[in-house]
């Protein structure tokens, strides 16, 4: 094979697996499972090619037809090599097809002679490109990797738009007051006065004068400093109450939870593997666990009716439809307190999903960044409980906690992993060194988790004051007839707006958001953004509202509320 | 070959009951052909992987089959990744950290242990950063505004505070003598240089391509550029003939040596100034591997990281010097680096940054910094102290001195012994030359050597095969992070192994 050619057959081949995650996605509900059972026997004599089998079984089913008959005919001698080579030249043939068909060309990267500033904010990258290539067809640019298109695609959605439109114009009731308000960001404002008086007053900064970096400036362990730590374990042990008690030695500290789930992504599961996930599921997930490890998220559906809690049948279910698929499952991902929802995990699920783990032999991330924002009459219980009345299995659980959610801190991007498997924790350690927390942001949160008369007060003070705004909010909402899931937990409250979207799917679910984006100017996630099965639900994030501006938000949504209501 | 670990494993499985067909394999002999069950401990501990092989005749070929299936499953798997050596940690860089922290060196408390010289670190200069800090407390933390800290403990936007990003390109203006511009709008921030050229790897490469980096090399760059992204490093063979700067031909033979072995080439990773050799690349070399990536259409990624610890300001050109004289003609493919951890001596801090000239490549790994944010309380920290002329102007020439006059005391030193290093002008080390004293002149000879030095001389400096340095009997030693006086007590030590050695 010259040259030339090799390459034109190497660069389709990335281009081509590049595009089929989003194709794969469109097209998998579609198949029922038994068609996908035939590619097996196929995908295992190829299994150098398991990969691309499995990528292609999902492409497309005219491939299968085609393939397994001729298993058939080539038996005997030499059926190995036959039933291996043919495929494999088919697959190359049903590849270029596919491409030639359905893929977009790649946009061309953009040149500048003399460059000029890129655009400051988070736009459009494939249209950006667009309108600059025009000028440059002919010039040769330098090949950026296949990631970097899902990346420069990924905010498109809704939930990314949204946060943009509403940083843009941000609502404020006296210098801004017909700007977006912002319902879409996770981030608690209820409770900065407490933060901010301890920083003045109490903290190393306020009282003792200055921060010295005396001390910290140099290297320091890039899991942590060992204060820190051990003031974490003791934060922890805290929040969550009751006896469970945390051991430093298991805690790796990261620049916030984003990086602590990636790296454990990257330590538990290779490229190509999948992680279950209850959805309703945070947005943020599809870009923290998928972009740089290759990992594959698959939606465990909670529905309405069992007001968005899991079942040990659904998540059986999925398991199943995934192996069958070809998909290594590695592990399940829980977010508790829930993330969109706002529900909590009883002890009896916790219980069930242990067994249902050690059962298939995977992992369970236990995202708990919201453990101490728990307002309703419920109980919290966290895994470390659950594994703690446990004598064996602890090695499959690892914790993701954060002082972003529970102390309001996200811009000092202090991350927890806090795992019971060694190995982990050792690769955990290695790989901090990519995101590390700077030291003197570890000096000054250890200051203030050690200070445990405030971190009493504060506890408390925020639940009472989450409480009271979630009552206040959803009595608004059902006041306008919008009724809501039982939150006990989080920033959040999960909507019911399905009465008010025509034609009851997908689409109206967006023509509704965009109106009470565009017109009412509230930001909220729709619940496509979380793969929620069901069309109509909305996560409002209700922590960046002061108690005077619910009235503001209300009455911007009665407005949308109505003209749905209205026949025309 | 860690596919074939697992035959005990294996063997204890279908000894547990799998399907009855099934059939183990042994280590070096391989069962007959027919339908076979392999497990792994996969599923419900018993079930792993099917082998539906119905018509394989031969030994040979079943053994090829099984070879092609991971087996590998602990108790509860991890990803190849967390399992595989990629990390590097186990080379003599990093061994020889372990030994410095076993019996770490101390003037007074310690006074026998091992000094620290494989640590590139910048504490000359530090009493400077406290004499600023102290001064403007006011500045630099929130004191008395609270309105301050409201904005900036729920800042979490990835672009980082604009009021830092500024700072942070007049800063890198500075350190260059004001012969480059930079805009704030290209700086991406990332916590420290390290997450910075991962984070480029990432966005340049696939799993498999490569990147020709110009040997030798800093040891870390075989973890941060290959482990988690997959992508290979393939060397550029610099020679002590040419004071191992890098030519044409080696960079011409390199590329050729990749695509022999169908590997794709993605850039050309180098730092300026160099790190181990602790000099600075010349214009003239700077201008030859910008034709070169031009003409192979691909990348450049420039690390920066000790620009502003360059002895004299005049000796350091930036590929941005050399881009600005082109008129940014095909600066698209090229990135720089740059982190504030050696020149202001605050690697504690985690403040790196990828300023690039590619718009695509800005967007891109401004969504991936989330996975690496700075903290915003440190960013507002340094944005006042970075803004300050008077002082990063003052910062960067006291600082020069100082390791100017460091770099000359050690190679004064190891003259007197007569040990050759080569000349430098930059960085926190010095590239040393045992050659003449190894008892062997392989590889094997340095490591040797690099032992005694470690366990006898109790010196931990770092062995230029670590570097991938083509040539045996090279070493890197660290001298900023000490005081005068250890680094008279490593030299001396330094002083009477050569002794022993000569005699």
């Amino acid at each position: 094979m010259s040259d030339s050619q090799h390459k034109q057959k190497t660069s389709l081949h990335s281009q081509a697996t590049q595009a089929l995650p989003d194709f794969h996605y469109h097209t998998a509900g579609k198949f029922p499972a038994t068609q996908m059972t035939q590619t097996d026997p196929r995908r295992i004599q190829n299994s150098g090619l398991e990969d691309e089998s499995r990528d292609q079984s999902q492409s497309s089913s005219t491939g299968m037809r085609l393939i397994v008959p001729l298993q058939g005919i080539v038996q005997g001698r030499g059926g190995l090599i036959l039933g291996s080579v043919i495929p494999c030249a088919m697959y190359y043939i049903l590849q270029f097809y596919l491409k030639r068909l359905r893929s977009p060309p790649n946009p061309p990267e953009q040149q500048t002679s003399n460059p000029s500033s890129p655009t400051p904010s988070s736009s459009n990258l494939a249209e950006l490109s667009r309108s600059a290539s025009r000028s440059n067809l002919l010039s040769r640019r330098p090949r950026l990797s296949s990631r970097v298109h899902s990346i420069a695609k990924s905010n498109d959605s809704p939930y990314y738009i949204g946060l943009d439109k509403a940083s843009a114009d941000p609502y404020d009731r006296f210098s801004n007051p017909n700007g977006v308000i912002q319902l879409g960001l996770a981030e608690n404002r209820l409770t900065l006065d407490l933060i901010e008086n301890w920083i003045t007053n109490d903290s190393i900064l306020g009282a003792g004068g200055g921060l010295s970096v005396n001390g910290i400036a140099a290297y320091q362990p890039f899991d942590g400093m060992p204060e820190l730590k051990v003031a974490m374990a003791s934060y922890m042990s805290q929040v969550v109450g009751r006896t469970v008690s945390f051991d430093p030695s298991q805690i790796v500290l990261t620049s916030g939870a984003t990086p602590a789930i990636e790296i454990l992504c990257f330590a538990l599961a290779d490229q190509g593997n999948a992680f279950l996930i209850p959805a309703p599921y945070y947005p943020g997930f599809d870009r923290d666990m998928k972009w740089r490890t290759g990992v594959e998220l698959i939606p465990v559906h909670c529905r309405s009716s069992d007001n968005f809690t899991l079942s040990i049948p659904v998540l059986d279910q999925a398991y199943n439809q995934a192996r069958k698929r070809g998909h290594k499952v590695r592990g399940i991902l829980l977010s508790n307190p829930s993330n969109p929802v706002g529900n909590l995990m009883t002890r009896e699920i916790l219980f069930s999903l242990l067994d249902f783990a050690r059962e298939k032999n995977i992992h369970i991330i236990s995202d708990e960044l919201f453990a101490a924002s728990t307002f309703g009459d419920e109980e919290f219980v966290s895994m470390a409980e659950i594994i703690d009345s446990e004598e064996t299995d602890k090695d499959r659980v690892h914790i993701v906690y954060g002082l972003s959610k529970d102390l309001s801190l996200p811009g000092f991007r202090v991350g927890v992993i806090y795992s019971y498997n060694e190995s982990v924790l050792t690769v955990s350690r290695k790989m901090t060194r990519f995101s590390s927390v700077s030291a003197p942001t570890q000096r000054l949160v250890t200051s203030m988790l050690s200070d445990t008369t405030f971190i009493k007060n504060y506890t408390e003070k925020n639940r009472e004051r989450l409480r009271c705004i979630y009552e206040l909010f959803v009595e608004g909402l059902n006041e306008l007839g919008i009724g809501c899931t039982k939150s006990s937990g989080g920033f959040y409250c999960w909507v019911d707006m399905s009465g008010l979207i025509r034609p009851y799917n997908e689409k109206g679910e967006l023509d509704l958001w965009d109106k009470l984006l565009n017109v009412a100017k509230v930001n909220i996630t729709p619940g496509s953004s979380c793969h929620c099965i069901e069309p109509g639900w909305f996560r409002c994030c209700f922590t960046t509202l002061d108690e005077k501006d619910i009235h503001v938000v209300i009455e911007r949504i009665r407005l949308v509320v109505e003209t749905c209501k209205s026949p025309s | 070959m860690s596919m074939w670990r697992p035959c005990a494993e294996v063997e204890r499985c279908v000894g547990k009951g799998a399907a009855g067909e099934g059939r183990s394999c042994g280590e070096t002999s391989c069962s007959r052909a027919g339908s076979g069950v392999v497990c792994g401990r996969e599923e419900s501990g018993v079930v792993g992987l099917i082998l539906s092989i119905t018509q394989i005749k031969l030994d040979g070929l079943s053994l090829f089959v099984l070879m092609a299936i991971e087996i590998v499953q602990p108790s509860v798997g991890l990803s190849k990744m967390a399992v595989s050596e990629t990390h590097g940690e186990d080379s003599p860089y990093f061994a020889g950290w372990k030994a410095y922290d076993e019996n770490p060196y101390h003037e007074t408390c310690n006074p026998t242990g091992v000094i620290q010289m494989g640590l590139a670190e910048n504490q000359v200069s530090f009493d400077l950063l406290e004499e600023y800090l102290e001064a403007n407390l006011e500045a630099t933390n929130w004191g008395q505004k609270v309105s301050g800290f409201r904005e900036n403990a729920l800042f979490q936007d990835y672009h980082g505070l604009l009021s830092f990003r500024k700072a942070m390109a007049s800063f890198m203006e500075e350190v260059r003598g004001g012969k480059a511009k930079f805009d704030p709008e290209r700086v991406v921030l990332t916590a420290g240089a390290t997450a910075a050229n991962e984070l480029l790897t990432f966005i340049l490469a696939d799993p498999g391509d490569a990147l020709l980096v110009p040997t030798p090399y800093y040891p870390g760059f075989d973890r941060d550029l290959r482990w988690r992204t997959g992508v290979q490093i393939v060397p550029i063979h610099c020679e002590r003939s040419n004071n191992f700067q890098i030519t044409p031909e080696a960079l011409e033979a390199a590329y050729d040596h990749a695509r022999s072995m169908n590997i794709k080439v993605r850039g050309v990773l180098i730092t300026n100034p160099s790190n181990p050799l602790g000099a600075t690349i010349q214009r003239k070399v700077l201008e030859e591997i910008l034709d070169f990536v031009t003409r192979k259409n691909i990348h450049l990624v420039t690390d920066e990281i000790y620009s502003g610890s360059a002895f004299y300001a005049d000796e350091f050109v930036s590929i941005a010097e050399v881009l600005e004289s082109r008129n940014y003609k095909d600066s698209e493919r090229c990135h720089i680096v740059y982190s504030l951890s050696k020149d202001l001596g605050l690697p504690g801090f985690r403040v790196g940054t990828i300023y690039s000239y590619n718009d695509q490549v800005v967007t891109t790994a401004r969504r991936m910094s989330s996975f690496t944010l700075i903290s915003s309380q440190t960013q507002f920290l340094l944005a006042s102290m970075l803004s300050d002329k008077e002082f990063t102007q003052k910062y960067i020439k006291i600082n020069r001195e100082r390791l100017r006059k460091r770099y000359e005391m050690i190679i004064n030193g190891l003259k007197k012994v007569g040990i050759e290093c080569l000349k430098g002008n930059a960085g926190l080390f010095c590239w040393m030359n045992l050659s003449p004293y190894l008892k062997e002149p392989t590889i094997k000879g340095e490591l040797e050597m690099w032992k005694t030095i470690m366990h006898e001389v109790r010196l931990n400096i770092s062995p230029g095969s670590s570097c991938h340095c083509s040539e045996p009997g090279w070493f890197r030693v660290c001298f900023a992070n000490m005081s005068e006086e250890t680094l008279e007590v490593a030299l001396s030590r330094i002083h009477e192994f050569i002794k022993t050695r000569k005699q």
